[in-house]
Formats: C-alpha cells, sequence, structure tokens
C-alpha cells in the first residue's frame, strides 16, 4: 500500500476545499439553512406533525441527505474531472499507486468534505428547529455509508465526463429529482397508494426513510432493507470503478 | 552495457486505428543521455507514455530495471521521472506545495532538504511559495522538471524540453541535464531539435512514423551516415562536364565554377586520387579546394527523406 501517496492526494484534494472555502462550504450551508427558513419555520409552522414530529424536525434528515448526496457527488465528480481535463492526471497515472489507492484518495476526500458539510448542517439546522437523534451509531453509519458511496458514484461521473455539460447532468437530471420525490418533504404514507409503490423504486426513498428512523424512530420502509439497497449501490459503484480501471475506460488511451 | 530500460516487440494501435508505434526495440543503457529524434507524429510521446504507465501498452514488453511495467508497476514506475511535453500543471497551488504533492504521490516521506536543494538548483528556490499561476512558461517548465525530481527518480524522460523556450534557457537546460547525468541518472529525452540531439546526446534513435530506423552512438552515427563532399574551385568555368565524367558524383555549380564531388568517408576508396588525377588528363585546373562533413540535420533529414 502507497500510504504517502494516498495523503498526498488526501491532502491536495482537501486544500483545495480550504481554498475556495466559500463555494465549498458556505454555499450549502446557507442553501439549507434557507430550506428551513421557508419550510420549517415559515410554511412549517402551518403544517400538522408527521408521524408526531413537527414538520420542521421532519425535513431534517431529508435536507441533509439532500446536501449530502448533491456534495459528495460533485466534490468527487469534480475532483476526478478537473485534472482530467486540464492534463495533470498524467502524474498520478505515472505514480506507482494502484487504482485503489487512487480512490481512496480521491473518494475519501470528497467524503470527507461532505461529512464536514453535512455536520455544520445539523449544526445550522439547530438555530431554527429542534431535533433529537435516536440511534446516534445508526446515524453516523448511514451518515458514513451515504457520503462514500455517492462519492464513489460522483468519482464514476467524473471518470465518464469528458465536458463540463456531462459533469452536471446526472446531477442535475437525475439526482435533484430523485431526491425530491424521495420522501425529503413529506411521508411515503402521504402519497396516493399507487404512487407509494411507484416511488419503492427510487432508491433515495431508502435512504431519507432509514436515515430519518435514526432520528426520530419512525420510517417508511424496514431500516434493514435501507442498509441494505445502500450497501448494494456502494458494491454497483465499486464495481463500476474496477471494470473502468481495469479497461483504462476514459483514463488512458 | 548495461541496459536500464528495455523494449522489445513494442507497438501500439490507438483506438482510432491509427498504428503509432510499430514494432519497437531499444534499450537504454544506465547513466547515458538518449535522444529519440523525430518528426511531429512520429510517436515519440506515445513511446514514453507507455513507459511511463499513461498509455496503454499494446503488443510487446517493455522492463525497467528489469521490472516489467504492468505486472510490476510499482518498482518500475518508482525509478521513474517523467516530464511532459505539455505545461500540465496544477496552477492553483504553490510551487512546494505541488512538489511535496509528487513526491508523496510517488511513496516517499517528506524530505524538505532534498525538495530544497532541487528548487534550488532549478532557481525556483525563490519561488516556493508563489502561485504557478503567476510564473513565467519557463519557470513552470523548471517546475515540472522539479516536480518529476522530487522522488529522487533514477531515469528522467523529457518530452520536448526545449520546445518553445529561448535558446539562452535552452543552454541553461542543457546544462542542467547534464549535471542530473553526472550524478547518475539516466536521461531521455526527445526532441525534433537535430541541434539539440547533437549537443547533448550520447546515443540517437531517430524515429519516424512509429519506427525506429537507427539507434547509434552520436559520434558513430555522424561517421557512418555522414557524407563528405569535396569542393574545387576552377582555374577557368566549365560550360558543361565532359562525358568522361558522367559516372562520377559530381555536380557543376551554375555559373560553372565550382565542382563539387560527393563522397563516403566509411569507403576504403574514397575515389578522390582517381578523381584528380582525371581532372588533371582532361586538363581542368583550380585553384582552391575543401572539404566538409554533412551535419546530423543532413543525415536526418536524407533517414526522414528515404523512409516517405
Ligand atoms: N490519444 C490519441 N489517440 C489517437 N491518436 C493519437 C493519440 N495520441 C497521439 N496520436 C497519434 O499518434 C501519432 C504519434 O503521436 P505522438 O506520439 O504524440 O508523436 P510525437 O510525440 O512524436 O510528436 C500521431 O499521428 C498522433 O496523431
Ligand atoms: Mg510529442
Amino acid at each position: 500500500m502507497n500510504i504517502y501517496a494516498i495523503r498526498a492526494i488526501y491532502v491536495f484534494e482537501m486544500s483545495r476545499t480550504w481554498r475556495t472555502l466559500m463555494e465549498s462550504i458556505a454555499s450549502p450551508i446557507l442553501t439549507t439553512s434557507l430550506y428551513f427558513i421557508v419550510f420549517g419555520a415559515a410554511i412549517g409552522s402551518r403544517m400538522g406533525d408527521i408521524d408526531g414530529i413537527s414538520y420542521g424536525s421532519f425535513i431534517i434528515p431529508g435536507l441533509l441527505m439532500l446536501s449530502l448526496l448533491g456534495e459528495s457527488i460533485s466534490n468527487a465528480s469534480f475532483g476526478i474531472y478537473f485534472p482530467k481535463f486540464s492534463g495533470t492526471i498524467y502524474e498520478v497515472l505515472s505514480a506507482p499507486v494502484s487504482p485503489v489507492e487512487v480512490v481512496i484518495g480521491y473518494v475519501g476526500a470528497a467524503a470527507s468534505k461532505s461529512l464536514i458539510i453535512g455536520g455544520l448542517i445539523l449544526i445550522t439546522a439547530r438555530f431554527f428547529v429542534d431535533y433529537q437523534i435516536m440511534h446516534p451509531v445508526m446515524m453516523v453509519s448511514f451518515l458514513l455509508l451515504t457520503a462514500i458511496s455517492f462519492s464513489l458514484f460522483g468519482f464514476i461521473i467524473g471518470l465518464w465526463a469528458d465536458d463540463f455539460q456531462k459533469l452536471q447532468i446526472i446531477p442535475m437530471m437525475v439526482i435533484t429529482p430523485l431526491t425530491f420525490l424521495g420522501g425529503a418533504f413529506y411521508s411515503i404514507s402521504m402519497l396516493p397508494p399507487f404512487w407509494q409503490k411507484v416511488t419503492l423504486f427510487n432508491p433515495v426513498v431508502y435512504l431519507i426513510s432509514g436515515f430519518r428512523w435514526s432520528f426520530y424512530g419512525v420510517a417508511d420502509v424496514n431500516v434493514g432493507i435501507s442498509l441494505a439497497m445502500i450497501m448494494v449501490f456502494m458494491l454497483l459503484c465499486l464495481t463500476g470503478i474496477w471494470w473502468i480501471f481495469k479497461t483504462g475506460y476514459r483514463l488512458k488511451n | 552495457m548495461e541496459s536500464i530500460i528495455t523494449i522489445r516487440n513494442l507497438s501500439k494501435t490507438y483506438s482510432t486505428g491509427l498504428l503509432a508505434l510499430n514494432n519497437i526495440n531499444l534499450d537504454i543503457h544506465k547513466g547515458e543521455i538518449f535522444a529519440l529524434l523525430g518528426p511531429n507524429g512520429a510517436g515519440k510521446t506515445t513511446l514514453i507514455s507507455i513507459i511511463c504507465g499513461i498509455v496503454t501498452p499494446g503488443e510487446g514488453d517493455v522492463t525497467v530495471d528489469k521490472h516489467d511495467i504492468v505486472l510490476n508497476f510499482r518498482a518500475a514506475r518508482s525509478m521513474i521521472g517523467l516530464v511532459p511535453q505539455e505545461l500540465s500543471i496544477a496552477t492553483f497551488e504553490s510551487v512546494l506545495t505541488t512538489m511535496n504533492f509528487s513526491r508523496g504521490l510517488f511513496g516517499k516521506p517528506s524530505n524538505p532538504v532534498y525538495i530544497e536543494s532541487v528548487l534550488r538548483d532549478l532557481s525556483l528556490w525563490d519561488k516556493r511559495d508563489e502561485r504557478i499561476v503567476n510564473l513565467s512558461g519557463g519557470m513552470k517548465r523548471r517546475v515540472l522538471i522539479a516536480k518529476a525530481l522530487a522522488h529522487e527518480p533514477k531515469i528522467l524522460f523529457l518530452d520536448e524540453p526545449t520546445a518553445g523556450i529561448d535558446v539562452e534557457q535552452r543552454r541553461g537546460m542543457w546544462n542542467m541535464v547534464r549535471r542530473l547525468r553526472d550524478s547518475g541518472v539516466t536521461i531521455i529525452l526527445t526532441t525534433h531539435y537535430i541541434e539539440e540531439a547533437e549537443e547533448m546526446a550520447d546515443r540517437i534513435g531517430v524515429i519516424n512514423d512509429g519506427q525506429i530506423s537507427v539507434i547509434e552512438e552520436k559520434t558513430v552515427l555522424m561517421n557512418k551516415l555522414g557524407k563528405k563532399q569535396l569542393a574545387l574551385t576552377l582555374q577557368h568555368p566549365l560550360k558543361s562536364l565532359p562525358d568522361e565524367l558522367a559516372g562520377y558524383p559530381l555536380e557543376l555549380s551554375q555559373d560553372g565554377e565550382v565542382l563539387v564531388f560527393t563522397f563516403d568517408v566509411q569507403k576504403e576508396h574514397t575515389g578522390i586520387s582517381e578523381l584528380l588525377r582525371k581532372l588533371s588528363q582532361f586538363g581542368i585546373d583550380f585553384k582552391d579546394l575543401h572539404s566538409s562533413q554533412s551535419s546530423l540535420e543532413d543525415i536526418f533529414v536524407s533517414l526522414v527523406r528515404d523512409k516517405s
């Protein structure tokens, strides 16, 4: 294991985060704060409780997941896309590092960054609404697993994309709708029976449901299934990356 | 001569179907400066990129210090530093940060003393905290060299190191390369400047259309392929060559005042004395003569022309 290389990539990526602190950290926090003000404090006060939880508190896990997914994907995809775009990837390709080490470095940094943002959002939320965390260990596990698997997913997007448009199209066209329709702002039981069935094809539903369970002990779907789903997703991403490195797809000519 | 890089039957076809390398066989000797000379598109960058792990090899084998570049890529790549042709460099970092990144990437613990010596050697120490975006093109290239040296490689690849830099900087670069070689680093540089190969290299390989046509010691190459010319300035201008001299490699200048005889230095019988005898036989007197040897440039041009 080339530990020095992993550390070099990780430190390099994190230093990019600190350098662009405003865009990296401030903007997602600001955006989520706005959500809390609008949906939590303003509209939430007119809404009834869901599953015995006030609306403002109910949306916290979903909002957190929303940022976590978006941040993980964009951090990781940009992190690997940019060296490809600027040509500096030559150095990583010519270094005595294995694909596993490259992935740990880049994905680790992307996941760390989105976890930092997640933590900051959680703290920010305290200023607007009340919440409790009934199962802290599970909550942290969900956070970690989500950050890592969606950073892996973002890494794949970054490898696949060969222009900036492609870099943004999947997060915009796929992830955003899936998260909004994934039960961040409502309980699935509020949907008509037909749509309750359809929505179960949305993987984000399992994430948000499981995550919300770790806060309030209530879930739309079984927590075990939620965990299993995220593991499956992670496995799929790992397989994809393994294949990319094996074939050199979009990395080497 | 101990060989540090061995290339056997290496071919590469890009996904476009272009055959960029066609059955390359090459040995790089330990401690030498090897110049890979060829026109644009010859396959120089492709060859380097395969050895360094940036392009996947097609057929054939490459070993670096006996380590297969695919099976044993860690050992192979640890020995190599690469200065790419393009100025590809993360521009928002400081010089020092990017140096430390490079060293770490190649699996070496930090060594501020060594890094300082490299930066000083390349006159970059004063710029160590400067962001790369603020540096001039020549400095950026030196930063790339510094990065390539950050992990103390035994082999250094320089892909067109002096493309687009001025004469003075070029001299500086050459001196630096020689210092490196003297410190035991094997150097492979590519260039399409013949002057550069002639100035720098111990050995020269000529590559064209993905094939290596010549690999020789520079001096041997120049002797072996070098044609000499003997120019005779005539006492009385000639209108045309006498028919009896038609079989000789002779050329008469436009004004008929200079007769040029081309011969091969290699040959035991250059034919000079015979020619001179013939000339006096026909009463052609000359008042001056001088000989000249073709440069590597002429050799190169004739090689490339022969191929196509
Ligand atoms: N990524 C690539 N895909 C397809 N063809 C390529 C690629 N890179 C280089 N080539 C082609 O391969 C040939 C050799 O290129 P290169 O190795 O860059 O030559 P040189 O460095 O000697 O100028 C050229 O014809 C070039 O157009
Ligand atoms: Mg080139």
